[in-house]
C-alpha cells in the first residue's frame, strides 16, 4: 500500500464508532464538530451514562470515506476530553436500539399487528381510537425488519434512539 | 485567605513564570487589568488585539516559551481569532485569556457577548469556559500544560466577569490529571530499529525535516543524525535553521518555492525520512506524483499527522529529539556517495538565482541577500506572507533554529510585524528584522507605535513593488495577466509614516544605495526603522511548482 508513498482515496462505508468521553459540557460539540467540519452527516448518535459517573459514552454511526473516517478517529483521539475511541465496525458487538412507532390502526387491523408485535417482542405503548403506538427494541437489523413489516399499516410517526454498541469481549 | 478570580489569574501566571503578557483591555476584563497593573510580569499593550496575539506568537516562537494574551469579550475576542488560528496551524504554544459576560447573562445577547469557546473550538488545541472560581487555578495549570506539551498549540480560557470578581482560597496545583491527554514521547523501539534498517540499505535517502524539530529543540540530535549518516537534508519553511543552510549536505527549503535540488532529491529518493513535518500541500504538490519511488519513514509526535496525506511505511510516533537520540545510538551510515555527489552537482548547476543588473531598480532578492551579509546571518528574521516571505526564505541562509519566524500553515498577512515585536522582546540580544511587502505591512501597521513605545529597534524592510505580489504572480502565470485588484501603487509614504510614529524612516530607490541605508538602519538601536525599498515591480518568485502540479512541471525562471 505504501510502497509508492502515495495515499489513495478510500471508499464509502458505514462506521460505528464508540467514544468514551469526559462527562462535561462542550464535549458533544467538539465531537460533532469533527464530522460537521468535513461535511459529514451523523446517521445516529447516542450519548449514554456508563459505570463511571465521570465518563459518558457516545455511539456514533456515520457513513464516510475510509480515509476521512480514519483521520476523524485520530482527531477524536486528540481531543483532550476524549478518553478512548473504539471502532466497532468490524468487531463482534452487542447492539441495541429502541424504536417508537405510531401506526394507523383501525380495529380490524389490530389482531394482525398484535401478532407481529408478539413475534418481534414489541410492546404496545399506547392506544387511541385511530392509532396504536408500538415500542420495540433489539439490534438495528431486527428493527429494520420490524419496520418493514409494519409499514403497510401506515406509519404516522416513527423515531429511533440510535444504537448503543458494546464489544462482546 | 480568599482572593478574587482576577488575583488567582495573576498569581497563577506568576507561578508559570510568565515574563510578558500581550493584550488590550475592555469592560469585562477590568477586574483582571486592575491586578495586571501591579503584576510581576511586563504587560505589552497592543493597538489591536490581532497585534497582541501575533506578538505573543512571535514571542513563543523566538523563545520556546508559552505566549500569553488577554482580550475582552465580544470584539476583543473575535479580533484574536486570526491569531489563534495562525498559532494552531503552526503548533505555537499560547494561553489566551478572554473576558466573558457574567454567567447569568451568557446566552442573552448581552453587550459585547460572543460564544468564544464555540468560535475557537476548531482553531484551538483546547478551550475552557470557567464556570466556577474554584476551577480557575486548575484550568490555568492545565492550559499551560496542554499548550506546551505534545504537539503544542493555543489554549483559550474564557473567564466570565463574575468569576473574576468571585473569591476563593488560592492553591496552585502541582500537577495535572488529564486521562484523555497523554502524549507519547518515546518512539517504539521496534519501529526505530525498522527505520534504521531501511536507512542503512537506502541508496538515495533524503531527510525532510520541519517545524517539529524546532519545537522539540531537537536540532542537536538532528545534526548528529546527519553527521552520522551523511544523508542530505531539506527543510520545510518552518524548519529552516535546524540545520545550517550553509552546509554542503543542506538542500535548503523544499516545496512550491523550494530549491530545485531539494525537490529533485525528494522526487528521486528511494527513502524519505520525514521528521517533525506534516506533508503540507505546499510541500508535496500533486500528492499522486509525490515521492513515486520512495519508502517513507515519519517521525512525529502527532499520530493524526501520520499517514494523513501520504501513506507511511514506518511511522514512529514520538518526540523528534528522543527518537533521533535513540536512532543515533544504532544507525549505520548508508553507502550513498554517488547520490550525494549527484545532488552536490545539482546544487552547483541550479542554484537559487535572479537576474542581477547590479544597478538601477532594486531587486527584492538582493535586499534579502544584503540583509544576510550585513547581519552575518545572525539576525532573527520575521516575515509577512507572500513573495516577501519566499524571498526571505530563499536568499537568507539560516543556521540556527528560532531565527526564522513566519506564518507557514495559515499564511497570515499582517503576521510578521507584530510577531517581530514579540520576537524582539524574547531576544533583546538579537537584531530582529521583519521582511515585509507593501500589502502585508499595512494589515497591522498600527503596532508600530508599540515598537516605538518600547524602543524596540526592529527593522521593517518593505519590499515595495506596488503589488500584492504573490497573487499578481499567479494572475500573470495562470490568469492571463488580468491583475484584478492586486495593483496597490496607491500607498502611503512609508518614510513619512514611520517618522509620524516616531520611528526612523528611509526610502531607497536604487540598487547601489541599499548597502549604505541598511548600514545606517542597523546603527539605530533605540527605535524601530522602516525602510521602503522600491523594488522591481513584476519580479516573480522562482523556482515555482504550480499548485497541484508535480515537481517535473517546475517553472525555473521567467519564460521569455
Amino acid at each position: 500500500m505504501a510502497a509508492n508513498g502515495r495515499n489513495e482515496n478510500g471508499s464509502i462505508h458505514q462506521y460505528i464508532i464508540s467514544v468514551k468521553v469526559e462527562n462535561r459540557f462542550g464535549v458533544l460539540a467538539r465531537v460533532a464538530g469533527l464530522f460537521s467540519a468535513r461535511g459529514y452527516n451523523i446517521d445516529s448518535l447516542a450519548v449514554s451514562a456508563t459505570e463511571d459517573d465521570g465518563i459518558s459514552v457516545m455511539t456514533i454511526v456515520v457513513k464516510g470515506d475510509d480515509r476521512v473516517i480514519e483521520q476523524v478517529k485520530k482527531q477524536l483521539n486528540k481531543l483532550i476530553d476524549v478518553i478512548k475511541v473504539t471502532d466497532h465496525t468490524e468487531s463482534a458487538t452487542v447492539q441495541q436500539e429502541t424504536v417508537l412507532v405510531k401506526l394507523n390502526a383501525i380495529p380490524k387491523n389490530r389482531a394482525e399487528i398484535y401478532q407481529l408485535c408478539e413475534f418481534f417482542s414489541a410492546d404496545i405503548a399506547g392506544i387511541s381510537p385511530k392509532t396504536i403506538t408500538l415500542s420495540a427494541k433489539g439490534d438495528p437489523d431486527k428493527l429494520d425488519n420490524f419496520i418493514e413489516l409494519i409499514k403497510p399499516y401506515g406509519i404516522r410517526e416513527l423515531m429511533r434512539t440510535g444504537r448503543i454498541s458494546m464489544l462482546k469481549e | 485567605m480568599k482572593i478574587t478570580g482576577a488575583e488567582i489569574i495573576i498569581e497563577s501566571l506568576r507561578r508559570e513564570g510568565v515574563e510578558f503578557m500581550f493584550g488590550y483591555p475592555g469592560g469585562v476584563v477590568i477586574p483582571i487589568f486592575h491586578h495586571i497593573h501591579t503584576a510581576p510580569f511586563r504587560f505589552i499593550l497592543s493597538r489591536h488585539e490581532q497585534g497582541a496575539v501575533h506578538a505573543a506568537d512571535g514571542y513563543a516562537r523566538a523563545s520556546g516559551k508559552v505566549g500569553v494574551v488577554i482580550a475582552t469579550s465580544g470584539p476583543g475576542a473575535t479580533n484574536l481569532i486570526t491569531g489563534i488560528a495562525t498559532a494552531n496551524m503552526d503548533s505555537v504554544p499560547l494561553v489566551v485569556i478572554t473576558g466573558q459576560v457574567s454567567r447569568s447573562m451568557i446566552g442573552n445577547d448581552a453587550f459585547q457577548e460572543v460564544d468564544v469557546t464555540g468560535i475557537t473550538r476548531p482553531i484551538s488545541k483546547h478551550n475552557y469556559l470557567v464556570q466556577d472560581v474554584r476551577d480557575l487555578a486548575r484550568i490555568i495549570k492545565e492550559a499551560f500544560h496542554i499548550a506546551s506539551t505534545g504537539r503544542p498549540g493555543p489554549v483559550v480560557i474564557d473567564v466570565p466577569v463574575d468569576v473574576s470578581n468571585a473569591e476563593h482560597k488560592f492553591s496552585y496545583p502541582e500537577s495535572v490529571n488529564l486521562r484523555g491527554y497523554r502524549p507519547v514521547y518515546d518512539g517504539h523501539p521496534v519501529q526505530i530499529k525498522k527505520a534504521c534498517r531501511l536507512i542503512e540499505a537506502a541508496k538515495k535517502p533524503v531527510v525532510y525535516a520541519g517545524g517539529g524539530v524546532v519545537i522539540s529543540n531537537a536540532h542537536r540530535q538532528l545534526r548528529d543524525f546527519i553527521r552520522k549518516t551523511g544523508i542530505p537534508i531539506t527543510t520545510t519553511l518552518l524548519g529552516m535553521g535546524i540545520y545550517p543552510e550553509t552546509d554542503p549536505l543542506a538542500l535548503e527549503m523544499l516545496g512550491m518555492h523550494g530549491t530545485y535540488y531539494a525537490n529533485y532529491a525528494v522526487h528521486h529518493s528511494d527513502l524519505l525520512i520525514a521528521i517533525g513535518a506534516r506533508f503540507d500541500d505546499r510541500v508535496t504538490g500533486n500528492i499522486a506524483t509525490f515521492v513515486p519511488n520512495a519508502r517513507v519513514i515519519h517521525i512525529d509526535i502527532d499520530p493524526a499527522s501520520v499517514s494523513k496525506n501520504v501513506m507511511v511505511d514506518v511511522p514512529i510516533v514520538g518526540d523528534c529529539g528522543r527518537v533521533l537520540a535513540e536512532m543515533n545510538k544504532i544507525v549505520k551510515a548508508p553507502k550513498i556517495e554517488e547520490w550525494v555527489s549527484e545532488l552536490t552537482e545539482l546544487k552547483r548547476k541550479h542554484p537559487l538565482s535572479y537576474e542581477d543588473p547590479g544597478r538601477g531598480r532594486i531587486k527584492p532578492q538582493y535586499v534579502v541577500e544584503e540583509i544576510y551579509r550585513q547581519t552575518r546571518g545572525e539576525a532573527v528574521i520575521c516575515t509577512e506572507v507572500g513573495q516577501n516571505q519566499m524571498w526571505a526564505a530563499q536568499f537568507y541562509k539560516y543556521t540556527e533554529p528560532r531565527t526564522f519566524i513566519s506564518s507557514g500553515g495559515f499564511g497570515t498577512m499582517g503576521y510578521g510585524f507584530p510577531a517581530s515585536i514579540g520576537a524582539q522582546l524574547a531576544r533583546p540580544d538579537k537584531r530582529v528584522i521583519d521582511i515585509a511587502g507593501d500589502g502585508s505591512i499595512q494589515m497591522n501597521i498600527q503596532e508600530l507605535i508599540v515598537a516605538v513605545q518600547h524602543r524596540l529597534p526592529i527593522i521593517v524592510a518593505i519590499l515595495n513593488n506596488g503589488f500584492l505580489g504573490m497573487v499578481r504572480q499567479w494572475q500573470q502565470l495562470f490568469f492571463n495577466k488580468r491583475y484584478s485588484h492586486t495593483c496597490i501603487n496607491f500607498s502611503p509614504d512609508f518614510k513619512a509614516l514611520a517618522e509620524a510614529y516616531g520611528a526612523a524612516g528611509f526610502r531607497v530607490k536604487k540598487m547601489e544605495e541599499v548597502p549604505e541605508v541598511l548600514k545606517k538602519a542597523l546603527a539605530i538601536t533605540d527605535r524601530p526603522i522602516i525602510i521602503d525599498f522600491h523594488v522591481s515591480r513584476e519580479e516573480n518568485v522562482y523556482p515555482m511548482v504550480p499548485s497541484g502540479k508535480s515537481i517535473k512541471e517546475t517553472i525555473m525562471r521567467e519564460l521569455a
